[in-house]
């Protein structure tokens, strides 16, 4: 086997230092009636070329671009990723290195991260943000956990127009707390009903997302005033990163805390991982985040220098004080982030955040035009919600024959909105691929 | 001796990022703008973000120049004790790299994803395989995710018991995380001291095992390098007061194909597949942690689960009894097709080998210097040997100064002060993709650092001399934090 270097003769010497006779012998320390005595019931071993042979074989069976049209997004965007970001990120030094304990030998991974904490904190309008998370949805439920730790509060009210599998994830992260999740219903307007919460009390944050689940942008700075007067703490979820190139930040609202999914900034959707969470907050916060955070700082002839710092929050040292359980960021998605920002730019960013909006406006109006029920008026960013007429899962079936997915049915989500489906226009779609789907659903 | 690993060469100093480049230049080709501009209300727009704007030219060096003042196993051995950092083949980059899997999308209809579903089941089987459990989930999405998995899935079990039980049993030779992740799922952590060799008694469990106590969370291989020899008889004792046994089992790569922990008494347990299953680190992530459970605790397993029918796999989330969802979607797909393609490149043979020979490996440095450094338990060890700095303590050295002058020489340090049972802990692991070789010049290195502890001290409390930056200064970027440039 290529990937174990030892040699028979290597075997035999070094058996001999270690003063046994037999590989099996090394062992020893393992009670014979906990010893495996068959082997395991495993495939044999292929060779790289029939390893190619079978995941080619795998991945061919697979719908994507540019084979497929697939107008879905709800958390995961197709957007075009540049060559240079992925070659740069394959770098071995960057891929096969370990979490930066020993900073001398890591300050490309750390200097790399502390400049992704300051993109993240520039681009949400925040003074500090992590090292990253899991994901989005694993982000909100550790910024709802910090909040209540801020708190001392038990009880979070959660806008229904969060992403319902990220809601599902706050669920289960705090189904064995003891913790109450309370939720705020949606208006006809696709926007989230807030009026519940003056019966509410006893709450440690208010959580919304933006642009939500039916893509429509919220008013976050109601949604701010509204939490600060019932002394909870604002919490604003986004799952489409991009969105903030255009929108107003989420920080220049009122957001005490800001988490979502950073995927779309030149992240490939890999069925849903490896993602990014992305989690930002206040100076005054910042002890009390969870995870990886790198900070700088300066060797012993005082030159600038980065390491991981405010240690004291984490699990190896508080153990189960901590702040968190986490041990692992998404170190490789983070940086694959931060030179995906760092190559669209300032000004590109806003540019390819208008293109995102406009094409999506474009196949909005279309679909418009043609009658199809556009059903909730505020205003979106790159997904919307369309209302077909009944009898529209034989079209979506045709259309998949087609090659294409016209986007997700909302029906499982939200039971009441049957016939209802979520469309995602990214930059990645011509006028063409759109026009097409308008003339294939009007038939 | 050989001529040492570690020189200096040129290395080049590079700003921050918005320490250069220019407003008005770009790094990105925009895609056409084939619609007509629609512009938003003003009140919902903001001035968009404070990015610098560079050429491609720019981020092309800046990151390259980064990655030079960065050690990966790449470079060279890499011995972080706990952390298993083995050889990262290339082909599995390659295989995740197929357009096929990095374009999906995670809400595909089933019968437009079958290839990965197919992989998902499949590397379900195996990994239940090597555990011998019943059943696994992949949706965690590191080794502390599992954790957590692990004791929800352990609440779960217990609530539907109706058994309110407030305790989780931790040894003091456990992972750093475990404590947290008993504390996330609302138990109390109950710790539990190893005995004066370095492993479990039967009896210091079954005086602390109540009914009051949900199990126990043992890892085995412990943080030591030791196998739990008693785990089958603690099993017993934990079983025996209606507990349940929760395995961590990011050693496993010390005992494929040689020990199967559903066979010794384990109820649930996780995998690291970046540790035992090749894949790379990434600087600190990502990981993925699937967990493998007996047929008991399955029904609690995350949803969806991938189900085969007639041939065809389907995502179901019929499971009334799960713990729910753990990621928004379905794990670390990128890294679980790694792991993946590493278990069929391997097959059963070759996955025994490298954990016997990860073992010969660990046994090796062992042997060669524990006349040189203090040995924290002279026994047989598994994946990896915990040493201390005892004996330099007269010339007023310690374990970090020998971790940062073995820079010096050309090698990442062990794993230091960890785990917390040994003072002054150097905890290595050599894994078995390190050639006989790279350890002899690593035993060598670290002779020659010891003798350099007594002749000239100064040398190791300056080292590292040969890196990017000279030591730094850990205590003053926690004392006035600087996060953001």
């Amino acid at each position: 086997m290529h990937y174990l270097p030892h040699t028979a003769e290597d075997i035999e010497s070094m058996l001999q230092a270690v003063g046994v006779e037999h590989l099996d012998d090394l062992f020893s320390t393992v009670p014979e009636d906990c010893r495996l005595q068959e082997g395991l019931d495993l495939p044999e071993a292929l060779t790289e070329w029939e390893l190619d042979e079978h995941m080619a074989a795998l991945s061919n069976e697979m719908a994507v671009s540019p084979e497929y049209r697939v107008f879905m997004g709800a958390g995961s965007y197709e957007h075009f990723i540049p060559a240079s970001v992925s070659y740069l990120l394959n770098r071995s030094e960057f891929v096969t290195s370990y979490t930066p304990y020993q900073p001398e030998m890591s300050q490309g991974t750390l200097q790399a991260i502390y400049e992704y904490q300051t993109l993240v904190a520039r681009l949400l309008g925040m003074e500090v943000a992590t090292a990253s998370h899991y994901d989005g949805a694993t982000a909100l439920a550790e910024s709802l956990l910090m909040a209540v730790r801020i708190t001392g509060q038990r009880k979070v009210a959660v806008s229904s127009l969060i992403h319902p599998l990220y809601r599902r994830v706050v669920k289960t992260y705090f189904e064995p707390t003891g913790y109450e999740v309370l939720e705020l219903p949606y208006l006809n307007t696709g926007l989230t009903d807030l009026s519940g919460l003056d019966e509410m009390d006893g709450l440690a944050a208010v959580a919304v997302q933006s642009p939500n689940f039916f893509g429509c942008i919220e008013d976050l700075k109601a949604v701010g005033e509204k939490a600060h007067d019932k002394d909870a703490l604002f919490v604003s979820s986004f799952t489409e990163a991009l969105a903030y190139g255009l929108l107003i930040n989420p920080g220049s609202s009122g957001a005490d805390i800001v988490c979502g999914e950073g995927q779309s900034l030149g992240i490939p959707r890999s069925f849903g991982g490896p993602a990014l969470g992305m989690l930002a907050t206040g100076k005054k916060y910042m002890r009390k985040l969870p995870g990886r955070l790198v900070g700088q700082t300066k060797d012993l002839d005082g030159k600038r220098g980065f390491v991981l710092t405010l240690a004291t929050r984490e699990q190896h040292i508080r153990r189960e004080k901590a702040t968190s359980n986490i041990c692992t960021n998404n170190s490789l998605c983070a940086l694959a982030a931060a030179m995906y920002m760092a190559s669209v730019g300032g000004s590109g960013i806003r540019e390819l955040a208008l293109l995102n909006h406009d094409k999506a406006e474009y196949l909005k109006a279309q679909l418009k035009k043609e009658g199809f029920t556009i059903p909730f008026d505020s205003p979106t960013f790159n997904e919307f919600v369309v209302e077909f007429p009944p009898g529209f899962e034989a079209t979506y079936a045709r259309l998949l024959k087609k090659n294409t997915v016209p986007g997700l049915s909302l029906a499982p989500y939200y039971p009441e909105l049957a016939n209802h489906y979520l469309l995602c226009v990214t930059e990645t779609r011509s006028k063409e691929d759109m026009d097409a789907l308008v003339r294939e659903v009007r038939s | 001796m050989k001529e040492s690993l570690g020189t200096t060469g040129l290395i080049l100093n590079e700003p921050l990022l918005w320490e250069k480049g220019k407003k008005g230049r770009s790094g990105f080709s925009l895609p056409r703008r084939d619609v007509e501009s629609c512009p938003l209300a003003p009140e919902l727009t903001g001035e968009g973000p404070d990015f610098p704007d560079l050429s491609e030219v720019d981020v092309v060096r800046h990151y390259t120049r980064l990655s030079q003042w960065n050690f990966g196993v790449d470079t060279g051995m890499y011995p972080l004790g706990s952390c298993t950092m083995k050889y990262s083949p290339k082909t599995n980059e390659t295989q995740a790299g197929r357009p096929g899997f990095t374009g999906a999308h995670p809400l595909l209809p089933a019968g437009l994803c079958q290839g990965i579903l197919r992989m998902m089941f499949e590397l379900e089987l195996y990994l239940a395989e090597i555990t011998g459990m019943d059943a696994a989930t992949l949706q965690p999405a590191a080794g502390a995710h599992g954790e957590l998995a692990g004791m929800l899935l352990i609440h779960g079990f217990h609530r539907k018991k109706g058994n309110k039980r407030s305790k989780i049993i931790v040894p003091d030779t456990a992972h750093g995380t475990n404590p947290a992740s008993v504390a996330l799922c609302g138990y109390r952590p109950v710790p539990v001291k190893s005995n004066e060799q370095g492993i479990l008694s039967v009896e210091a469990i079954f005086d602390v095992m109540d009914d009051d106590t949900a199990g126990i969370m043992i890892t085995n291989p412990n943080t030591l390098g030791l196998f739990e020899e008693n785990s089958r008889k603690i099993a017993e004792v934990i079983h025996g007061r209606g507990g349940l046994v929760y395995c961590d089992g990011a050693n496993m790569n010390a005992v494929m194909g040689v020990v199967k922990m559903g066979a010794i008494g384990v109820d649930v347990m996780h995998l690291n597949l970046h540790k035992t299953f090749s894949t790379p680190h990434g600087g600190g992530g990502p990981g993925s942690g699937p967990v493998c459970v007996k047929k008991h605790l399955e029904p609690f397993l995350p949803v969806p689960r991938v189900v085969e029918e007639n041939g065809r796999y389907v995502l179901s989330d019929d499971y009334p009894e799960s713990i729910g969802k753990l990621q928004a979607f379905h794990g670390s797909v990128g890294v679980i097709i790694k792991a993946y393609s590493y278990i069929r490149s391997m097959g059963p043979e070759n996955l025994k080998k490298a954990s016997q020979l990860a073992v010969l490996n660990a046994n090796y440095i062992k042997e060669r210097l524990k006349g040189v450094l203090h040995l924290a338990y002279d026994r047989p060890c598994m994946h990896e040997c915990v040493f201390s700095d005892k004996h330099q303590i007269d010339d007023h050295i310690t374990t970090l100064d020998m971790a940062k002058r073995l820079m010096d020489y050309g090698f990442h340090p062990p794993t230091v002060y960890f785990p917390l049972v040994v003072d002054g802990a150097i905890m290595m692991e050599p894994t078995e993709t390190e050639s006989k070789e790279e350890l002899d010049q690593y035993i060598e290195a670290l002779k020659a650092i010891v003798n350099e502890a007594k002749d000239d001290p100064n040398l190791l409390h300056g080292a590292p001399n040969k890196c990017k930056v000279k030591r730094l200064d850990e205590t003053l970027a926690a004392r006035k934090p600087c996060l953001a440039g």
